[in-house]
């Protein structure tokens, strides 16, 4: 396959925009906008797939952007890993769309900017100099923002298009003042050019500080990510699935190719950074899910929560490479990118799944559904795999990559640094801590939309969903047990792009007998995903034979038994606050400051009794509120600059002509 | 010849499993009863419960899913692999490398996700409140386990329970106050994760303060006795987990004949006693804690594993 595919293939996703838009709203047109981004996303995929492995770089320059100095675009084994994260992402959510873009209310705001925003983080990936990457970063940026506001009639939607607009701004900023640090006074623009200067320590810190804000925000670092839980669950839920499990993944690749190959040898104080803000991410960002009723909501905090768990292995790398222990970032690294690609996998899959569920019933709190699985069997089975692989069940895909990350972290009391001794097992406690957190919010997640009684009616009329729909999901569904079966293949396949950055590999996994997949050696850890799977199958099958020789068949349905009081009222149920209530109040009192309060009427009296749960956004509330409000005060007083007299204008003009000049006069 | 060997030496160990964990839970049973002056089942009572719930028809609340009947093979065999890859009377067990203990510890959490998942299925209240409260334990017990297993990785410098075993069994380990930690963590996370007292009844009905019965409630027959199984083996699996790394002695090494087999397997079944003794002496002479003392009790367990760990990172010979 000739090279320049992938640039091909943002060509014609531009032009299926076009065509988008001549088409306008017909019915017809959604299965064919969507079904030609399938095939260019495919094609741009397996292009993808076959640059990783390939020795050479593939480099080119278009004579686009700025005059004489043109568009470079490079794909490296990085670019061509995360081009396939990015493509596999968009070939799903363009197959999910071929049939959920017919239930779309407003076609014409979705179709075109569907693919432009696969196409600009296509783009961002393959860009190879700093005004191409900044300019295509804005562009994928923008036509999410875009796609944010598509229903834009609900006043809540248009709030987190707002808010998403602004954090994304600061992001580029904060990316923009990074490359200008990075390309010095020569102007060293290219990657390739910046990659051959060193910058001083203390430039190279703060770059780190602004990638760290700029990426960080797109990716949803906390305290960044408060734009991730308000515009996932407002845009198209197949656009969700895109911004959350693909251009969070295009953040992280910004800031791995900035921090760890554009940027030079690492300092260990930025690991440490990176270490903590990933593991507070980690923690903080489940803990808000737990706590969500809106499914779509939910989904977006864990996303926050996987981003920190991505963030973990990367500072690990840092950590190691600083201390030129290059194996061990690349085992930290191969774990983070294992994520990456997984994270893609399934919170792609859930997203679709609780589009499915709003399709369906018209609902997005969990608080209302319940019984789904009676209805919409194949949603609600994919739904229970993906949820298990988010959890880090073996033997599905999540597993693997938590658990690489956990053998990084038993190599790190190699670190001299005493603040790295320190943080690492407690990041480590941390990591721990949201692997089983996403494991009860999870149950939570499905237990209570899918399992149980229905709470309202919406359900009862729920059917299963179209063919493309169900067929994206069981794909997916299919590469979480296949990723977590043969996990080997995949950690094979990454090597390129981990030389890239560690200058080092883990050991050949392929070769290994039954396909383990060991990090070190074999008397220090390994895991076989395969065994697992066929031990567990294996076993199951034994017992279900085994009880159907041995045990009686017979078997009586009846009411349910609930201690001798089963009541018919869907509302006994446990509901999803009342399940989330062990864990808030052994949780919540720290981090969302949760009150409760009962109302009991006196005996005798016949008023119900009120619980009152109040929790705070405490990251809202100290950091963003004080900032909002400054704005505010600050253009409350310069509003008065709008009602001058042309006169007072003109002195303005010329008094800061003066001062301006007096600057300039001094400085020189 | 050798792999058949291996495969042979594997199953017994899955059967061993699998035929002692009742006659374990009986053990526990018996002994209680006695501490409390009381006659007792026989040790052989869960044997006789277990065939007379697999000769029972089940008894389905309506609106059970497939995922009701799905979930106690699912529960059983996870638990049943699990409880397979600890070694009992050997060590280097041809499948022990396909999984360490991190991965032991996955999987036990994978039964915990699909037993609290059947929870919620016939929608209930007792259901969902086993549930709740399960995933609240579970949530503070497994990373106190990792932290556990962290600190145990760091002494030995492997993952691979076979490993840790083997290490252990040379006399250089010596007494370090990390391993002393770890232990204390590790038996207070198997009180919690088995359901024991302080923290839960296994002997309860009807109460209020019930976490792993209250899920399994509508349970009947052919499913109840996979769930009670798959419990007796989660129990009998914590205290070879124990034995295997704090009390490695008379462990069989890998191809030292039947002889040795032997033997590991008295010395097993000598530590299962011991063991059980314990559990009832402890179970006797405490009380059952409020719901929300349980968060107090597993953060202690955490905070120990995580000292352990913290010890390690600082100082290797600690």
């Amino acid at each position: 396959m000739p090279p320049a595919v992938g640039l091909g293939c943002v060509a014609v996703l531009m032009g299926v925009a076009v065509l988008a838009v001549i088409l306008g709203r017909s019915r017809a047109s959604t299965g064919l906008v969507y079904g030609l981004c399938l095939i260019a996303s495919v094609v741009a995929g397996a292009n993808a797939f076959l640059r990783v492995a390939a020795e050479e770089a593939w480099a080119t320059t278009l004579p686009l952007a700025l005059p004489w100095l043109g568009a470079h675009f490079r794909i490296d084994a990085l670019s061509a890993f995360f081009l396939l994260v990015v493509n596999l992402g968009g070939a799903a959510a363009s197959l999910y769309s071929m049939g959920y873009g017919r239930h779309e209310s407003a076609p014409q705001r979705v179709m075109p900017f569907f693919p432009v925003f696969l196409a600009g983080m296509n783009l961002v990936v393959m860009a190879d100099d700093a005004f191409t990457f900044l300019l295509t970063w804005e562009f994928m940026s923008l036509t999410s923002w875009a796609l944010v506001m598509a229903h834009h009639h609900e006043p809540e939607n248009r709030r987190a298009a707002t808010i998403y607009l602004l954090m994304a701004s600061f992001g580029t900023l904060c990316l923009l003042l990074a490359f200008g640090l990075l390309a010095g006074p020569d102007g060293g623009y290219s990657f390739a050019a910046i990659r051959a200067g060193q910058p001083a320590p203390g430039v190279a810190a703060l770059v780190l500080i602004l990638v760290l804000l700029g990426a960080g925000s797109k990716a949803g670092l906390v305290p960044l990510h408060v734009w991730l839980p308000l515009a996932h669950p407002a845009a198209p839920s197949p656009v969700s699935a895109l911004m959350s499990g693909v251009m969070t993944k295009v953040a992280i690749y910004g800031f791995l190719r900035i921090v760890l190959d554009l940027l030079g040898a690492p300092a260990w104080w930025w690991s440490l950074l990176v270490i903590t803000l990933g593991g507070i991410t980690a923690a903080l960002g489940v803990l808000y899910a737990l706590m969500q009723q809106d499914l779509k909501r939910l989904l977006a905090y864990s996303t926050v929560e996987n981003v920190g768990i991505i963030f973990i292995g990367i500072g690990l790398a840092l950590a190691f490479r600083a201390n030129a222990m290059n194996w061990a970032a690349a085992l930290a690294l191969t774990a983070a990118l294992l994520h990456v690609l997984n994270h893609t996998i399934f919170k792609s899959l859930l997203f679709f799944g609780a589009g499915s569920v709003l399709s369906a019933t018209g609902l997005r709190d969990i608080e209302q559904l319940g019984g789904l699985i009676h209805r919409m069997p194949v949603t609600s089975f994919t739904f229970l795999v993906g949820s298990a692989a988010i959890a880090a069940l073996p033997p599905l895909n999540g597993f693997v990559s938590e658990w690489l990350t956990f053998q990084a972290i038993l190599l790190s009391p190699e670190i001299p640094q005493w603040g790295l001794k320190l943080a690492i097992p407690a990041v480590g406690g941390l990591l721990a801590l949201a692997a089983t957190l996403a494991g009860a919010c999870f149950v939570r997640a499905f237990g209570i939309t899918f399992l149980g009684r229905p709470r309202s009616p919406a359900v009862g009329a729920a059917h299963e969903v179209d063919r493309f729909s169900l067929a994206a999901m069981i794909l997916l569904a299919a590469l979480c047990l296949f990723a977590g079966v043969l996990p080997g293949l995949l950690i094979d396949f990454m090597r390129p792009a981990v030389l890239l950055l560690t200058g080092d590999v883990m050991p050949h996994q392929l070769g290994r007998e039954w396909l383990s997949i060991v990090p070190i050696a074999e008397s220090r850890s390994s895991y076989n995903g395969l065994l697992v799977f066929v031990f567990i199958a294996l076993s199951t099958s034994v017992t279900v034979l085994g009880i159907h020789r041995l045990a009686s068949h017979a078997l009586r349905r009846g009411p349910a038994w609930d201690c001798g009081f089963p009541s018919a009222s869907p509302v006994t149920q446990y509901s999803a606050s009342s399940f989330a209530q062990p864990i808030r109040r052994v949780f919540g009192a720290l981090v969302f400051r949760a009150r409760e309060r009962v109302e009991m009427p006196a005996p005798g009296d016949l008023r119900p009794a009120r619980l009152q749960v109040r929790l705070r956004d405490l990251i809202w509330e100290l950091l963003y509120a004080p900032v909002a409000d400054a704005i505010w005060w600050a253009a409350d007083r310069l509003n008065r600059l709008q009602f001058l007299t042309i006169r007072r204008y003109l002195s303005l003009v010329f008094l800061a002509l003066i001062s301006l000049l007096l600057v300039v006069a001094i400085w020189t | 010849m050798d792999v058949i060997a291996d495969i042979a030496v594997q199953g017994a160990q899955m059967v061993l499993v699998l035929v002692l964990a009742p006659l374990f839970t009986g053990l526990v049973r018996k002994l209680k009863a006695r501490l409390l002056r009381r006659r007792g089942p026989s040790i052989f009572q869960p044997y006789r419960d277990l065939l007379r719930l697999l000769r029972k028809e089940v008894v389905l609340a309506e609106n059970a899913s497939w995922l009701f009947r799905v979930a106690p093979y699912l529960i059983f065999a996870a638990t049943w692999v699990a409880a397979a890859l600890v070694p009992t009377f050997a060590t280097g067990l041809v499948f022990s490398w396909s999984a360490d203990l991190i991965a032991i510890i996955a999987l036990l959490g994978s039964a915990r996700f699909f037993l609290a998942l059947a929870g919620l299925d016939i929608g209930t209240s007792f259901g969902g409140i086993g549930s709740s409260r399960e995933m609240l334990i579970g949530t503070l017990a497994e990373p106190a386990m990792i932290m556990i297993v962290f600190t145990l990785a760091l002494v030995v410098g492997s993952t691979q329970l076979a490993t840790m075993a083997e290490h252990m069994l040379v006399p250089g380990v010596g007494l370090r106050v990390s391993l002393g930690l770890a232990l204390i963590a590790l038996v207070m996370v198997a009180i919690a994760e088995n359901a024991r007292i302080p923290v839960d009844n296994p002997a309860t009905h009807l109460e209020l303060t019930m976490v792993h019965e209250a899920m399994v409630l509508e349970y009947s027959g052919r499913h109840l006795a996979m769930i009670e199984l798959a419990s007796a083996l989660k129990l009998q699996l914590y205290v070879a987990l124990i034995a295997c790394v704090f009390a490695p002695w008379g462990l069989a090494r890998d191809g030292e004949g039947i002889a040795a087999y032997a033997i590991g397997t008295l010395a097993f079944l000598g530590k299962l006693a011991v063991g059980g003794f314990l559990l009832a002496l402890f179970e006797t002479s405490i009380a059952k804690m409020r719901v929300f003392r349980v968060p107090e009790f597993l953060g202690a367990a955490l905070m120990l594993g995580l000292l352990g760990t913290l010890l390690l990172f600082v100082s290797r010979s600690l």
